[in-house]
């Protein structure tokens, strides 16, 4: 015991600390990212779109095929690379956005006023389609593309942020401003808002409800596609990597508060930074019981502890009690 | 890999025209009776208020279903007809269709019955099979022996504990209903879909735990598995081996079936009862208001631990049995896909019908195990056969009579709504 608790304190430093804020900051603006799209859905339909980490996939696997065309390698040019991700930016975006509004329409709209259960079930088909679609005919090995944006500015104490680090924040930052102004100030967000709060009574107002979920979907869609290009130019890409990064987005959410859009943002933070302390942590404080093979564990953790003492998310969402 | 990589037939196309067939096999099911009767709209919404019949075909096997000599003798025969002609992998596959009776018929108690969304009802199986891989193998020896060896001294007959299954049986049960229980608490307070991705992240944790509770101690053994689990025994009468008895052929599982179906025909014993019962009802008002049950005076934190803990029950002894007939197990067995094929069976037969979860269990564990060499090209067709079945019959192939009557009284209100606005109210929110 005493020799672990030994090992834990020689091993917390502020060095030590700070990277690991700036890589829960990073991974939590993904999970963040993905957790738009959930909530969004959430509140307009009440159903957890599980085929949402399943289009977020499409979007990584979208930006691979991209920068692979291209021919990109780690040595290319920034003159090169920059406009081959803007490419490959509004190619994902579009193909997601597609794919999610006639996910809605194939596989949720007929099912708007059938038992709860039903449009679950169907989600699950629909995550099952996309991820076997993907496995049989593009890849089922885990690809990964070469490091396009290297280098990392050195902030200080042997603490770095890398270039990719810093596009992900930003991007991630002005994706969720600029939604937050869509749904704040919109016409159409002003009719998202009005079908979360009540759909019969928004249908009875004049809001387009069909045109209204159809918008939400290409959004929440749109920023997953976002997400999955900025998780590309990281981490690995496959086939099933949607079903794990989409149930932690949804447990961000939940965390955040469901369908509360600045709670989706938090959540994701807060899970990023759960996680990355969790992995380096959680080892040492349990004298080695926890090692890494249980850090998918930390998400689902964190949700039921989260659960147990404010239900309603860090911000409080408003449906909780019909959910 | 680049786009062009892509070849959408490098499989060959054989694999695609018995998924092609075996689809439209399933779709037939459906649409045929609707054909015959001249009604058949691709995908219509089906509001819930509209009493939809079953379709003839349907409704025949439903009767065949409900009347238990019919269905026991068509149970018991066959797989013996399979033996018989020689297709002892078809016996396998009945044996793994019986455990998903089992285990669909325990997740009903949660789902159909209280209307409580389970995403993780594999935990229970794995919590069951554990135990008995645990109890029923030398894998704890090392741990035993090094602690308490007087009671396990080395080399007295036993090298592990060893211990029946026919003890622990109940004990897997009970300790998988006490780990429902457990998980259910902290979710009380929750409804719908938090419950759903709770359920759903406790399964992914006792997966999570069988992988990785090898380190300090070697406990589950990781992700290798615990192998050479001890088969049953009555007398000396092994189940785990081939036997002839009466110029007949008994493979392995075989013997396991009708393990099983002996089980499942007492669980089906006990949970119709239930489900009349004066809990049962308590369940039935749970799931369709629960403030109005709270205040006609149901204790429902209660009743909804009892809700979770009996179907934990059967997932845990369906676990040990599962177990033991396969002689090894890993925490590979024990996904989340798992819990959605179950959901999956309990869903398309009918949430809340016992029959029609059977009848979904036996289809849905047919097409599953048949379709198996087909790789990733499956989990595509069995995605597609699911959308396309929930969009045409939401309420499964056998819905309950007692839920259809519950749907039909919200008629009204959906068909007032409906005059003024399009039919999108959800009469479950």
């Amino acid at each position: 015991m005493e020799h672990c608790l030994n090992q834990l304190t020689s091993n917390v430093n502020g060095a030590q600390l700070l990277q690991q804020l700036v890589n829960g900051l990073t991974l939590g603006a993904i999970y963040a990212l993905i957790a738009l799209g959930y909530s969004m859905v959430y509140g307009v339909l009440e159903l957890i779109n599980f085929a949402h980490g399943d289009v977020f996939m499409f979007g990584a696997f979208v930006t691979v095929g991209v920068v692979s065309v291209f021919g990109l390698h780690a040595g290319s040019g920034l003159a090169v690379v920059v406009p081959v991700l803007l490419l490959a930016l509004v190619l994902s975006f579009l193909v997601c956005a597609v794919l999610g509004f006639s996910i809605e329409k194939v596989a949720y709209r007929p099912l708007r006023s059938a038992p709860r259960l039903a449009p679950l079930i169907s989600a699950v088909g629909v995550s099952f389609v996309l991820e076997a679609w993907v496995a049989t005919f593009v890849s089922s090995r885990s690809l990964q593309i070469p490091e396009l944006l290297p280098g990392s500015i050195k902030i200080f104490l042997g603490v770095s942020i890398s270039y990719v680090q810093i596009l992900m924040l930003v991007v991630s930052v002005l994706m969720m401003v600029g939604l937050t102004v869509l749904v704040r100030y919109s016409r159409l967000g002003r009719g998202m808002r009005a079908v979360a709060q009540d759909r019969e009574a928004a249908a009875l107002m004049g809001v387009n409800l069909d045109q209204t979920i159809s918008f939400t979907f290409i959004i929440g869609s749109g920023l997953a596609a976002v997400a999955g290009l900025l998780w590309t130019l990281l981490l690995p890409v496959g086939n099933v990597m949607g079903f794990l990064a989409g149930l932690k987005a949804f447990t961000a959410a939940v965390i955040g508060g469901i369908g509360n859009i600045p709670g989706a943002m938090v959540g994701g933070f807060a899970l990023g930074l759960a996680e990355a302390f969790g992995a380096s942590y959680a080892s040492n404080l349990s004298c080695g019981f926890f090692n890494s093979g249980y850090q998918n564990a930390i998400a689902f953790a964190f949700l039921v502890v989260m659960l147990i003492f404010r239900p309603r998310g860090i911000l409080g969402a408003t449906v909780s009690d019909r959910a | 890999m680049t786009l062009a990589d892509i070849n959408l037939f490098d499989r060959g196309t054989e694999p695609l025209v018995a998924l092609g067939v075996s689809a439209l096999l399933v779709a037939a099911v459906y649409f045929l009776p609707q054909m015959a009767a001249g009604r058949l709209k691709l995908i219509r919404p089906v509001t819930p208020g509209r009493r939809v019949g079953a379709p003839p075909p349907l409704r025949v096997l439903g009767r065949v279903i409900r009347h238990p000599v019919l269905l026991l003798a068509l149970a018991a025969l066959a797989p013996m007809l399979s033996v018989y002609l020689g297709r002892n992998a078809d016996v396998t596959i009945i044996f793994g269709v019986a455990t998903y009776v089992m285990l669909a018929t325990g997740l009903n108690i949660v789902v159909g019955y209280t209307g409580l969304l389970d995403l993780g009802y594999v935990a229970f199986y794995a919590v069951g099979a554990y135990t008995f891989a645990l109890l029923g193998s030398s894998q704890l020896y090392p741990i035993l022996h090094r602690t308490i060896y007087i009671l396990v001294p080395a080399g007295s007959g036993g090298d592990g504990l060893h211990i029946s299954m026919w003890l622990v049986l109940p004990v897997a049960g009970l300790l998988a209903a006490a780990f429902g229980a457990l998980i259910g608490y902290p979710t009380l307070r929750l409804r719908g879909d938090y419950l759903a991705i709770v359920t759903l992240g406790f399964g992914e944790i006792t997966r999570l735990f069988a992988q990785n509770l090898f380190q300090p101690i070697n406990i589950t053994n990781g992700p290798l598995g615990i192998i050479q689990i001890d088969p049953i025994w009555i007398a000396d009468y092994n189940f785990g081996i081939r036997h002839e008895l009466f110029g007949f052929e008994y493979p392995a599982f075989l013997n396991y079936y009708y393990v099983i179906l002996v089980v499942v025909l007492i669980t089906i014993f006990f949970v119709s009862r239930l489900a009349s019962s004066r809990v049962g009802r308590a369940w039935a008002a749970i799931r369709e208001d629960e403030l109005a049950a709270e205040a006609s005076g149901i204790n429902t934190r209660n009743l909804k631990l009892l809700a979770y803990a009996s179907g934990g029950f059967f997932g845990g002894v369906t676990g040990a049995l599962f177990a033991s007939a396969q002689h090894f197990i890993d925490p590979n067995s024990f996904g989340f896909f798992f819990s959605i094929l179950v959901l999956v069976m309990v869903v398309v037969g009918g949430m809340g019908n016992i029959y029609g979860v059977i009848l979904g269990a036996t289809v849905v564990g047919l097409a599953y195990f048949y379709t198996g060499q087909f790789g990733s090209l499956r989990v595509l067709m069995f995605g597609i056969v699911l959308v396309f079945m929930i969009i045409i019959r939401p309420q499964g192939m056998l819905p309950s009579r007692q839920r259809q009557r519950e749907l039909a009284t919200a008629d009204l209100t959906v068909d007032i709504v409906a005059e003024i606005a399009p039919p999108t109210a959800d009469p479950e929110a």
